[in-house]
C-alpha cells in the first residue's frame, strides 16, 4: 500500500504534501489548528482541496486544480476509513450491527457480515460488547468497537483523527496497545498531539505548522532530534532556530547559541540549535566563567518534573532541582539567565 | 425607566378612551348606532342577495335615519343562527322547510306569508360546449351534471324534477349551494348545473340558460316573515310590506323570480 | 438520590394560562358530546351515508399520508442538507399551504388540474379528467398536508446533523444505503410524527376538497363535508359524526405516541 497526498485548501490556509509507505503508520503531528484534520479529510474525501491529488496503491482518487480533467472518486468507493475522536457508532445498530455495517454496505450477506463482525470484536477485546448499544458503552469501549468497525470493511488505509483525545487518561494506555497490534501490518495516518502515540503507534512523523509541513521524518530522528518548535515541544526539548554564524546559531533576533556541529555547515545554511532542559543551569545574575552561552530569560512557571523542578520561560525551559529553586528563591516573573554548555548544544542543518 | 413606562400607558389609555368616546362617522359604520338612528336587521336567502339590497336602498330613502343591515345565507344557517339568539327583525327563507322550523321555535311574530317563487333551470357555460338540449341530456353520463345537495332548498327542487320527470340525473358532484354549482358551470368545469331561473340572470353572460318544460311543476316558494324577538317590530311589518308590494314584486320580478 | 424539592421546577402560576388553554380546547369537545342524542347515536353514524363517508375519509387521508412521505421525505432532505441560492423562497412557498385559507388552495389546484387548467387541458385531451374524483380528493388532502410532513421532518434532519453519515460513506456505504440504514432510521420519529400531523390534517380537509373534487357520496364526500351537510337538515347526525371525527383523531394520535414510545 502506497499513498502519495498533496492538498491545497485556500479557505484554511493549508498546503500539505506527504506520502505513506507499505504498511507504515505515519503520524501527523502539530498544534491544533494546524490542519491536520483538514488533511485526513481531504484522503477520506469528506473535504475537496483548491489544488490536490491523493494517489492510493496507484489509483488516482483526487486530482483537481491542475489541469482541465479532474478526478475525484465519491468516499464511499475509496476504501479509506476513517475513524475521529468520537466514535460516531450509530446509536440505532448494536455494537456488532456497526461492525458489521461496512460487510453489509459492500454487499455481504447477513450471516458472513456478521461473522466478520464477531472476529474483529474479538481482535480489538470487545468480544462480550457484541448485543449491547452504543448508549450502554463507556468512551473507551464505543471507541474500541469504533476501530472495529472502520477495520471490518477492510480498508486500505485506515485514517485516525486523534482517537484517545475524548478518553480518559487512565483508559488510553489499553487502546494504544490495542491500535498497536492491529495496526501493525496495516497502513494508517494518525493524527495527533501526543508523544507517546507518536512513539508506539508510528514509524514516521509528519510535523505540521500553520498549514504546513514543517518536518518529516523517523520517529526516533523526529524526536531525538527535532527541526521544529512543535516537535521539540513534545520531545521535551529546547531548540532555537536561525541561520549559522560560525560556531552557533544566530537567531533573526541577533540572539548566539554555540554549539557542536557533528556534520559539515556553512555559515548562512538555515540550521537549529539544540539543548536539553536538563542541561540548561539557572543563574540570577550573569556568571562569569566558561560557559559560552548566557541567555536572559524571564520565569513563567514552574512545574513538577519528576524529582525535578522544570523552569519555564517563554521559549525554553530548564530542569533543575528542589533545593536550587528554593535556594534561588524563584517565582514566576523573575528574571534569570539560563546557562548552557557549548559541548551540550548540537546544531544541525533543517 | 419607571416614569417612561408610565408616560407610555398614560397616553395609551388617554388614546383608547378618546377612540371610543368619539361618534364615528355615522355614514361607514354598518352597525354603530348612534342616538338618531335605527338599523334594521334582515336575515334573507341568499338567492335573494341583489334584489333585496335594492329594496333595502329603497326603504332607507323613504324613512329617514333608518339604516337596512342584511345577512344572506343559506337558509338553514339563518335559521341556526336565529335559533342561538342572533338579534334579527325579518326572516325571508328559501322554501317552507326552513320557515317552519323557525315556526316551530317560536321566533316567528303572526303567519309567514309567500312573497316570490322561483323555479329550475338548467344551466349550461357560455357556448354550451356539452350541446344539452333538454332534462333527458343529463341523464347521460358523458355529461358532467352538478346539482345542488338534497338537503339544501334548490337540491330539494332538483329530486322533486326527478321524480316528476322519471329522468335519473347523473351528478357528478352535490354541492353545498348554488352559488357552488354556478362557479362550476362558469369556469366550466361542469357541462350543465341545475340552478334557480334568477341565479341565471344573474350570471349574465357566462352562461346560458335552458328552459326545460318539467320545471313548471316544481316551484319553490319564499316565505317571508318579521320576527318575534324583533325591536323594531313597526319597522319590520313596513318593511314586509314593501316587500308585498308593488315595488318589491317589481324588482323581484325584474330578477325572473314569478309571483308567489 | 435525594428528590428535588420542587416538582418541576415550573414558577407556580404557569399552570394557570396552561390550565386555560387545555380547557379552551377540551371544553368545546366536550359541550359536543353532551349535545349528543346517545339513543340514536349508533343508528345515525352506521347510516349508508355516514359510513360511506368514513370509509372515504380513512382510505383517501391514508392514501394521502403515503404520498406526503414519499414526495415531502425527498424535499426535506434536500431542503435541510443542500444548500442553493433561493433556497429560502423555494422553504416559504413550500410551506404556503400551512397558511394559505384552503378554499384558496382548492381554487388554485382548479385552475392547475381543472378542465381548462394549466396542466388540466393537456390531461382532458388525453382523456385524463381529475376534477369530480376520487384522486382530487387525494391531491387536495395532499396540498394542504405536505408542508406538516416537510415542515417536521426537516427539523428533525436539522438537528441530527450529517456526521453519521460522513462516518457510514468511509464505511463504504453509497448514497442510497446511508439513506436507508443511517438517515432515515435516525429520524424516524421526525418523520412519524410528521406522518401523524399530515393524516391529521387530511383527515380534516374540506375547502380545498369541496373546491377541487366536489361532493358526491362514496365518491368525492369526506367526512368533513358530509358533516357540513348533514347540518342542513339532521344536526343530530352532523354532531354525532363530528364526535366519530373526533374519535378517529384522537385514536391515531395515540397509536403514533405509543409506537414511539416503544422505541428503545
Amino acid at each position: 500500500m502506497s499513498l502519495e497526498v498533496s492538498a491545497t485548501v485556500r479557505e484554511r490556509d493549508v498546503d500539505i504534501s506527504f506520502t505513506v509507505g507499505d504498511g507504515e503508520t505515519v503520524a501527523i503531528l502539530g498544534p491544533n489548528g494546524a490542519g491536520k484534520s483538514t488533511v485526513l479529510s481531504v484522503v477520506a474525501g469528506l473535504l475537496r482541496p483548491d489544488v490536490g491529488r491523493v494517489v492510493l496503491d496507484g489509483r488516482v482518487l483526487v486530482d483537481v486544480g491542475r489541469s482541465r480533467s479532474s478526478t475525484w472518486i465519491a468516499p464511499h468507493a475509496r476504501e479509506v476509513a476513517l475513524l475521529a475522536q468520537e466514535p460516531l457508532l450509530f446509536p440505532h445498530l448494536t455494537a456488532a450491527g456497526n461492525v458489521a455495517f461496512g460487510p453489509r454496505s459492500r454487499g455481504q450477506g447477513r450471516r458472513a457480515a456478521t461473522a466478520v463482525a464477531e472476529r474483529w470484536l474479538g481482535e480489538v477485546d470487545a468480544t462480550e460488547l457484541a448485543g449491547r448499544r452504543p448508549s450502554a458503552l463507556s468512551g473507551g469501549q464505543a471507541q474500541r468497537v469504533a476501530v472495529a468497525r472502520a477495520l471490518a470493511g477492510d480498508p486500505r488505509l485506515l485514517l485516525l483523527d486523534e482517537p484517545m483525545a475524548a478518553l480518559d487518561v487512565a483508559v488510553a494506555p489499553a487502546l494504544r496497545q490495542m491500535l498497536r497490534r492491529v495496526l501493525a501490518e496495516r497502513a494508517a495516518i494518525i493524527v495527533t498531539h501526543d508523544l507517546l502515540d507518536a512513539l508506539l503507534l508510528a514509524s514516521r512523523v509528519v510535523v505540521v505548522e500553520s498549514g504546513r509541513v514543517v518536518e518529516v521524518g523517523t520517529t526516533r530522528d523526529v524526536l531525538a532530534r527535532p527541526r521544529s518548535a512543535f516537535a521539540a515541544r513534545i520531545a521535551g526539548l529546547n531548540l532555537v532556530s536561525g541561520l549559522v554564524a560560525g560556531r552557533g546559531v544566530r537567531t533573526p533576533a541577533g540572539l548566539v547559541v554555540e554549539g557542536m556541529a557533528d556534520v559539515p555547515v556553512h555559515d548562512g545554511d538555515p540550521a537549529v540549535a539544540m539543548f536539553r532542559p536538563s542541561s540548561v543551569a539557572v543563574y540570577r545574575e550573569p556568571p562569569v566563567g566558561s560557559p559560552r552561552n548566557v541567555l536572559a530569560v524571564t520565569v513563567t512557571e514552574l512545574e513538577p518534573h519528576g524529582d525535578q523542578v522544570r523552569v519555564r520561560s517563554e521559549h525554553l525551559t530548564a530542569d533543575v532541582t528542589v533545593q536550587a529553586v528554593a535556594d534561588l528563591a524563584l517565582v514566576p516573573g523573575d528574571e534569570v539567565v539560563f546557562v548552557v554548555k557549548a559541548s551540550e548544544v548540537a546544531v544541525y542543518p533543517t | 425607566m419607571r416614569k417612561r413606562l408610565a408616560a407610555i400607558a398614560a397616553v395609551a389609555l388617554i388614546a383608547s378612551l378618546a377612540a371610543c368616546g368619539g361618534s364615528d362617522d355615522p355614514s361607514d359604520d354598518a352597525s354603530a348606532g348612534s342616538p338618531d338612528e335605527t338599523t334594521l336587521t334582515v336575515y334573507a336567502a341568499a338567492s335573494l342577495k341583489s334584489t333585496f339590497t335594492e329594496l333595502g336602498k329603497d326603504f332607507e330613502a323613504d324613512h329617514d335615519g333608518v339604516k337596512v343591515t342584511f345577512n344572506f345565507a343559506g337558509s338553514s344557517d339563518l335559521v341556526s343562527q336565529l335559533q342561538s339568539g342572533a338579534p334579527a327583525d325579518v326572516f325571508a327563507s328559501a322554501d317552507q322547510n326552513n320557515m317552519d322550523k323557525a315556526i316551530a321555535d317560536k321566533l316567528v311574530e303572526g303567519a309567514p306569508v309567500f312573497f316570490a317563487s322561483n323555479t329550475l333551470q338548467i344551466v349550461v357555460p357560455a357556448g354550451n360546449p356539452a350541446g344539452v338540449r333538454n332534462l333527458g341530456d343529463l341523464a347521460d353520463p358523458e355529461v358532467k351534471t352538478v346539482v345542488c345537495a338534497p338537503e339544501v332548498p334548490c337540491g330539494a327542487a332538483a329530486v322533486k324534477v326527478e321524480d316528476a320527470s322519471g329522468v335519473d340525473i347523473q351528478a357528478v358532484s352535490e354541492e353545498q349551494s348554488v352559488t357552488d354549482v354556478l362557479n362550476k358551470v362558469v369556469t366550466g368545469e361542469a357541462d350543465a348545473g341545475l340552478v334557480y331561473v334568477t341565479d341565471v340572470l344573474a350570471a349574465g353572460d357566462k352562461v346560458e340558460g335552458i328552459y326545460f318544460p318539467e320545471s313548471d311543476g316544481v316551484v319553490n316558494s319564499y316565505p317571508i316573515a318579521p320576527l318575534a324577538d324583533s325591536k323594531e317590530a313597526d319597522l319590520a311589518a313596513q318593511f314586509v310590506e314593501l316587500v308585498l308590494g308593488d315595488v318589491g314584486q317589481k324588482v323581484l320580478t325584474d330578477a325572473r323570480f314569478a309571483r308567489p | 438520590m435525594p428528590r428535588p424539592a420542587s416538582g418541576s421546577g415550573l414558577p407556580g402560576w404557569v399552570f394557570v394560562p396552561a390550565a386555560a388553554g387545555a380547557l379552551f380546547v377540551v371544553l368545546p369537545l366536550v359541550a359536543m358530546a353532551t349535545r349528543v342524542d346517545w339513543s340514536q347515536f349508533v343508528t345515525l353514524v352506521t347510516s349508508d351515508s355516514s359510513r360511506a363517508a368514513l370509509g372515504l375519509s380513512l382510505r383517501t387521508s391514508l392514501a394521502t399520508t403515503v404520498l406526503c412521505v414519499v414526495l415531502g421525505v425527498p424535499m426535506a432532505m434536500v431542503l435541510a442538507r443542500t444548500s442553493f441560492r433561493g433556497q429560502g423562497v423555494l422553504r416559504s412557498l413550500v410551506l404556503l399551504p400551512l397558511v394559505l385559507p384552503p378554499v384558496v388552495g382548492g381554487i388554485a389546484l382548479l385552475y392547475t388540474f381543472g378542465r381548462h387548467g394549466l396542466l388540466g387541458h393537456s390531461l382532458d385531451v388525453l382523456g385524463v379528467q381529475i376534477a369530480f374524483s376520487t384522486t382530487a380528493v387525494v391531491m387536495a388532502q395532499t396540498f394542504v398536508a405536505l408542508p406538516f410532513l416537510v415542515l417536521s421532518l426537516e427539523g428533525s434532519l436539522r438537528t441530527a446533523g450529517s456526521r453519521y453519515e460522513q462516518v457510514a460513506s468511509t464505511l463504504g456505504a453509497r448514497p442510497t444505503t446511508v439513506l436507508r440504514r443511517v438517515t432515515l432510521p435516525l429520524v424516524l420519529p421526525g418523520l412519524v410524527s410528521g406522518a401523524v400531523l399530515s393524516f391529521a390534517r387530511a383527515l380534516g380537509e374540506f375547502g380545498a376538497t369541496l373546491t377541487f373534487a366536489g361532493s358526491l357520496e362514496g365518491v368525492t364526500r369526506t367526512l368533513p363535508l358530509e358533516i357540513y351537510l348533514q347540518r342542513e337538515s339532521d344536526a343530530d347526525a352532523a354532531v354525532a359524526l363530528s364526535l366519530v371525527l373526533v374519535i378517529v383523531a384522537v385514536v391515531v394520535i395515540g397509536l403514533a405516541r405509543v409506537r414511539r414510545g416503544g422505541l428503545a
